[in-house]
Parts: structure tokens; sequence; C-alpha cells
């Protein structure tokens, strides 16, 4: 199924800026995704999915969108 | 050397110096000038009138080596909200009034004629003097001026024409250590400096070294403390990115205000963010790092030079950005620093003036994204007072009121800044609540309920909003009253050696045994304190809610309202 990526801040250095399209498995994790774009998971902060929120670990589904951040702050 | 109270009577041109009163020793910062002007000012009273006073108060930590801790405390009846203020800001006058042994300035009454002055603290104590040549000046002929006329050493504390006209957006900018400018941005405390005829307050550089109790426990404590700062990682994006690191994180989140606060996500987000503003940076030779006063190892500043390599702005702030970028669908960021170093210039709040231009493009003086003409009416009509331009200095209420719209986001007549509420409830718990007005980083629920900081609450859900404002705005008012800079909170929300650290240093230093209970009652007493005052000013719980178009317009991408009703509201200050 195909699933849009979206890196943010040091993330995108060495990948890439622009959303991206991939094809993974049914049955999908957020966490899976990440490890297989060479992320560590431990310097993920916040996983977005379809502009919510999401758990490392639920299901994806075709066409979800993916928003990866590294751990940041500001205000 | 032992704090004193400096007092400068502008009505008789006088100036005394006074113990620090046995109620006050325990305060700094906003816990200062909060306790002060709630003793002093009359709640009734015209904030722009001589019963009025302007109170300035490093914190308890300023002038030490203690890492991050050069944030200065203005406070006074906001001109602006009616309410009591505190705005803080980095810059290199905190410690220098630390070091000089004072404990808070206070500047009581108003001149009778139109002379104007600038005050001139030394070791010897406060002076007045008459000021004719820089009447007039925007602040970076101020600190240039005083360059030449004292050296480039010194500490200014200044107004530029905003402050001069008594515009309720106004602020009081302080010399940063590259002799750039820092602001004490909200609530119109410029406005109040000058009702009292004071161009300037220029500081002494010294080498004298505050006191401290005990040395070896206090540099301890420093080590522990700096080492959870710096080895925080999101200190580190700070570093790299600046806070505009969370344009992109916050429009994806959906709570990006857009178009007046008809959106919640910015076509242009990606143009504008901290990303972009970072690759920007270093192909211009520009700093992405950058510290606004000295001891500071976030490094969160930047300094931005335009297309030429030429220095543009600094402290280029994610609120700003927002909102004379999405707020007024603006996507050049060039555009919006040359406002945002109008701005500094004219010594106008970033986020009050870009909202009401916000509200002057939907009342369709202006078209939303045209940046060059928000850079122009700045130019030709703030700086140099026009009828349009003073209804812009004014605020986002003032527009609205001028020109008959609606959809005006304030809360007690202060703008609400770049976290919309219907998305992100938490932080309109905050808006609503807040002694001061709209103001995000009195309790900065953003943390949890976006960025995963101390824990995490759903930002569409009502369910724990109000516990979660109600505990951030009491931690927040004692890290205001330590001369901290309010970013040291994400490291104290989850590495469990900060905070302990910092109050290790403030025992240390005044040789006294806060517990972390101390500190959370120090919190509760000063939102107590402003919150009488406010009462007393005649505020009630009506005022602490949000504009009715958060409750009736929906927005995008979650299609949703404002849904947290006032008696859920009024709960906040069960404690």
């Amino acid at each position: 199924m195909e699933i849009t990526i979206k890196l943010f801040a040091y993330f995108r250095d060495g990948r890439f800026k622009e959303a991206a399209s991939r094809f993974f498995d049914e049955g999908t994790t957020p966490r899976k995704v990440i490890t297989s774009l060479g992320i560590d998971s431990d310097d993920v902060g916040v996983i977005m999915v379809n502009n919510r929120h999401a758990d490392p670990d639920s299901c994806l589904q075709q066409d979800d969108v993916l928003a990866v951040f590294p751990k940041i702050g500001g205000g | 050397m032992a704090e004193k109270i400096f007092r400068v009577d502008m009505t008789d041109l006088s100036t005394s110096v006074e113990d620090v009163p046995a109620d006050w020793m325990g305060h700094g910062g906003r816990g200062l000038t909060s306790t002060i002007v709630a003793a002093e000012v009359e709640p009734t009273c015209h904030p722009l009138g001589n019963k009025n006073k302007l109170v300035i108060a490093p914190g308890l930590l300023s002038g030490t080596i203690a890492a991050n801790s050069g944030r200065i405390s203005f406070g006074a009846k906001s001109p602006l909200t009616g309410t009591i203020k505190e705005a803080n800001a980095g810059g290199t006058a905190a410690q220098m009034l630390a070091k000089l042994g004072c404990k808070a300035i206070i500047i009581e009454g108003m001149p009778a004629g139109d002379n104007w002055y600038s005050l001139h603290f030394t070791a010897d104590g406060i002076t007045i003097n008459e000021e004719t040549e820089l009447i007039g000046k925007g602040n970076f002929a101020v600190v240039e001026t005083i360059a030449t006329r004292l050296g480039d050493k010194h500490g200014i504390i200044t107004i530029g024409p905003a402050g001069e006209m008594k515009l309720l957006s106004a602020n009081l900018s302080i010399k940063d250590p590259d002799s750039n400018l820092r602001s004490g941005g909200r609530g119109g405390l410029g406005a109040v400096m000058g009702s009292k005829q004071i161009k300037f307050i220029a500081i002494d550089p010294t080498d004298a070294k505050v006191q401290i109790a005990d040395n070896d426990a206090f540099n301890a404590a420093n080590r522990t403390f700096a080492k959870a700062l710096i080895d925080n990682p999101i200190s580190q994006a700070l570093g790299q990115y600046g806070t505009n690191v969370l344009v992109n994180i916050i429009n994806e989140a959906g709570g990006l205000p857009t178009r007046n606060f008809t959106s919640g996500q910015f076509d242009g987000h990606e143009e504008i963010s901290g990303e972009t503003m970072y690759d920007t940076i270093v192909e211009r030779d520009g700093k992405p790092k950058h510290n606004c006063h000295k001891g500071c190892v976030i490094n969160c500043s930047q300094i931005y030079n335009d297309v030429n390599k030429k220095y543009k702005t600094s402290g280029f702030e994610y609120e700003s950005i927002w909102a004379m970028g999405a707020d007024c669908c603006v996507d050049n960021l060039d555009h919006i620093a040359e406002a945002d170093h109008l701005m500094d210039d004219i010594g106008i709040d970033t986020i009050e003036t870009s909202v009401a231009m916000g509200v002057a493009m939907e009342a369709g003086v202006l078209e939303f994204g045209d940046g060059a003409e928000v850079c122009r009416i700045l130019k030709d009509e703030v700086t140099t007072g026009t009828p349009l331009g003073r209804i812009i200095g004014c605020g986002a209420g003032s527009v609205g009121r001028a020109y008959g719209v609606t959809r005006v986001p304030v809360v007690k007549n202060q703008a609400i800044p770049a976290y919309d509420p219907r998305a992100i409830k938490g932080i309109g718990i905050t808006y609503a609540t807040s002694t001061q007005g709209a103001d995000h980083t009195m309790g900065y629920t953003i943390a949890t309920n976006i960025l995963g900081v101390g824990g995490t609450l759903d930002p569409l859900s009502k369910e724990g909003q109000v516990e979660l404002s109600r505990n951030l705005q009491i931690a927040t008012a004692a890290i205001d009253s330590t001369g901290m800079c309010l970013f040291i909170a994400f490291a104290a929300l989850d590495d469990e050696n900060c905070l302990p650290a910092l109050i290790d240093m403030i025992n240390a230093r005044f040789g006294i045994s806060l517990t972390a209970d101390d500190v959370t009652s120090l919190g509760m007493s000063i939102l107590k304190t402003e919150h009488a005052f406010n009462e007393a000013a005649g505020f009630t719980n009506k005022d602490d809610r949000l504009p009715e178009f958060f409750s009736q317009e929906p927005i995008a991408p979650h299609n949703v309202v404002w849904d947290i009703n006032g008696e859920e509201i009024d709960t906040f200050w069960d404690f």
C-alpha cells in the first residue's frame, strides 16, 4: 500500500525534503516505516498520521500521510 | 554588595535608594515586579497616567554564572489590557543591574512639561538627564549613539517612536551582547516608559560580582543544571533551527492560525519554516546559533542576513514569523525579516502588530499576502504616527474597533499568538485565564499537547486541559522569578536532574533551603497576587473567555470549534 511520508528538521538530511510516496506491506506501522528510513526510534519526538498524533505501533492504512519529527520545541 | 531598591520619581525628577523590605526579599523577576505593582499601583488607575509605575527587576539568579539566567522583567499596569503585566527579555541589562546591586528599579510619577529624559544607572545610583538628540529616533540609533557617547559596553533599555507616541503595542528594547535588540514585547510597557518621558536607561558596565552564600554548592549545582540543558535534544534543535522549527509541526497539527484565524494550515508554511530559514542563513553567511545573553547554552537566537549577506535581523522568532507569515499570508521570509527589523527599530510588539495587520487585511486596508505593503505601512504610517499607523500600533483590538471587524483574535485586548485554541485546546485555557491577556508563554501547553514534552495530552480533547494549563502557569510564574529563560522548561519537564539543580542554585545563592513545594507555592502566590490586582481593576471571570468566533467558526483541517465552556474555564482558579 502507498504511504506519503513527510520528514522534518534534521531527519531530512541525506533523505528527502519534499513529501515522498513509498509502498509498504499491508499492516505496516510508523515504527517500521521509520526504521526503513534508517532513523533511530529514540530520536523521534512526534509522529502524526493524517494530522493527528499517532502511536508508533499503530496500523497504517492506504493513502495515510505520516509525518515524523525529531524532538523539537520552541515558543 | 547588598541589594537595594532604586526609586525614580519623574514628577520632581528625584531619585532615592531604599533597603529591600522583608516581604520582597524572596522575590525576583516577575514575582517581584508583580508584588511591587500590586502593592503600589492603584488597580483602577489610568495606565498612562501619573499613578502607574514601571518596575524593572532582574531575576533571583541574574548576574550569577548560572546558565541561561539573564532575563529581565518589566512590570506595570498594561495600557493594552488594563491588567497587571510582566514582560521579560534577554539582553545584557539583567546581569549588569544585578551586579550593581539592583533588586528593582521603580519609576513613578510623570514630568509636568514636555521635556524628555534618560536615566543613567551607575555604581553610585541613578541620575536623570534631559535628552533631546535621540527623541523621535529608532532603537538602533539609540544604541549606536549611546555607544559613541559612553562606549559600547553599556547596557541599554530603550523605547522607539512607538513608545514615545504611547502606542498600546509599544515594547521595551534591551541591548544584546552584539548591540542588537531583544524585546520585552507584550502589553505596551514601552508606552508606560514613554508616558514618563524616559527615552532610554543606560547601565554602566561593572566588574562587581553578585554575592553567593555558598560558592561550591552553587558551582556544583550549575554544572548539573547546564549539563541537563546542553544534553536535552530540544535545546540542540533550538540551537540549529531556532524557535521557528515550530512552523511545520504546528501546521501539520492543524493549529497554525492562517489568514486572520480562518484556517489551521498555511500553504506557504515550507517557505517560512525553520528548515528553510536555517538553509537561508547558512547560504547567506549568517549565524544559525546566537545567544541573547552571556551564559546561554541553548542559543536559539540567530543572525539572519539579507540577499546581499548584510545583517537584517536577529532573535527571529516563531511567533513573529507566524504572525507576519501565516496569519497575514506572507510567504516571503525576507519581507517578514524586513518587517521584524522595522518593528524592532520602531519598538513595537511583533505579535500584536502583525496580528493587527491581519485584522487590517480582513478589513480591506491592504491585501492578504502583501508583505511589501506591510513594510511600507510600518515605515510610512506607524513610525510617523499617521492615523492609520496609530490604529495599527494600538493593536489588533484597535483595528477591529476602527474598521468594524468581528473576527478579532484577542483576549483582554491582547492578540492571540501562534497556536489556534480550537485545534490545541490547552493553550486556549492559557489564553483565557492568563492574568495578562492572551499569551502563550504564561502556560505553554504546546509542550504536552503537541511536542510530547512533560507527557502527552490530545490537543483536540477537552479532557485535562484546565489542569495542564494550571500546572504550567504555576511553574512558569516561578521560573519567571528566577531570571531563567523559559526554555529551561523543556529540560525541567523531562530531565529529573534539572529542576532540583535549579532549586539548589537558588538555595546556594541566598543561603536558604527551599523545597520543590516551596517553589510551587511561590508560583501559586504570584498568580493569586496578579489575579487579585485584576479583580480590583474591575475584571471578572467573564473576561476569562475567548472571542465568540472561536465557538462559531470551525477551522480546517480538523473542522473543530472552541468547546470548553465558561464554567469549565472558571475551575482554573480552584487552587
